[in-house]
């Protein structure tokens, strides 16, 4: 599988997600923001975490109008696989590719610790490999991660099974850390092929260092 | 001419910032404060000398990067 790292000004995990899928066999390039196309034969494409053009605005909103983002935006609309972590999330909803908003933390911290997930939804091409209600542990490290969307718009995500991932304790009971819309922690688009988290499954790959899940939901995107 | 763009949370979405701002308010004893919004502003200085166009325009600007609709609203203010 052949993956493509989108690396703005600012960006800080594109090494982490480089090795992660390296990890799991795949080819990897690093795509700078300048760029304004996509290699041929690129399966998947990841916005990694960070800080692009120091989340001066909004986090995310410069980010939306690099070249590289009408390249990522073309790829989306084609159909091509599209992953953003954490900031990359707030790119992705910066341009539309996925629905919502992410605001500044309820409690205002920036929150950098491990953090149980629940899996809502299985059945599209990144969780394939959990079942509904398993429980995963990883890390977070965000300020902005408090997902925003009005009444109408959880209601179709629901209804589109759009919702992937929301934070809980170890036992799977719903714990908000950032207040976040019912806890939601991940979401894709109606398509199922743009998909959004704040935590950071690139940082879950070795047991050593406190979790593996991580790895099993990237390997999600070798079997799709 | 001056384009002064004033950025908010919209009504209905909590502002923490604001909330946080109230508290230490509180605090304080300026118990008076019934609420506080927390927002942004943005001061343009623009060539265009047209009213009507220089509005037109940093409409344009605000739709598409300078707040983000789904939680932001915006005022414009032009002046000389």
């Amino acid at each position: 599988m052949k993956v493509g790292i989108v690396q703005f000004p600012g960006t800080n995990c594109e090494y982490d997600t480089r090795y992660a899928f390296e990890q799991l066999g795949c080819t990897t390039e690093i795509l700078w923001h300048k760029n304004n196309t996509i290699s041929d034969g690129t399966d998947l494409l990841v916005v990694a975490g960070g800080f692009s053009y120091g989340d001066y605005l909004r986090s995310g909103a410069i980010a939306r109008f690099s070249p590289i983002m009408r390249a990522v935006i073309d790829f989306a609309k084609r159909g091509g696989k599209v992953l953003g972590i954490c900031n990359g999330f707030q790119v992705l909803t910066e341009s539309r590719l996925l629905p919502g908003a992410l605001k500044r933390n309820e409690h205002l911290h920036f929150l950098s610790r491990h953090h149980h997930l629940k899996v809502v939804s299985n059945d599209n091409p990144f969780l394939n490999r959990f079942t509904c209600n398993d429980i995963v542990n990883i890390p977070i490290a965000h300020h902005d991660g408090n997902y925003y969307i009005d009444e109408t718009g959880l209601k179709e995500l629901y209804n589109r099974d759009q919702v992937l991932l929301q934070y809980c304790d170890a036992q799977g009971n719903v714990s908000n850390l950032n207040g976040s819309v019912d806890a939601i922690a991940g979401i894709c688009n109606a398509q199922k092929n743009v998909f959004g988290l704040m935590p950071h499954p690139e940082r879950a790959m070795e047991a050593i260092l406190g979790s593996a899940d991580g790895k099993r939901m990237l390997e999600g995107f070798l079997s799709a | 001419m001056k384009a002064i763009v004033n950025v908010f949370l919209k009504a209905g979405v909590l502002d923490s910032q604001g909330k946080a701002v109230h508290h230490a308010l509180d605090s304080l004893k300026f118990d008076s404060v019934t609420e506080v919004r927390v927002g942004k502003q943005i001061v343009l200085s623009l060539s265009e000398t047209d009213e009507a166009k220089a509005r037109a325009q940093v409409e344009q600007m605000c739709e598409a990067l300078l707040a983000n609709t789904v939680i932001e609203e915006y005022s414009i203010e032009l002046c000389s």
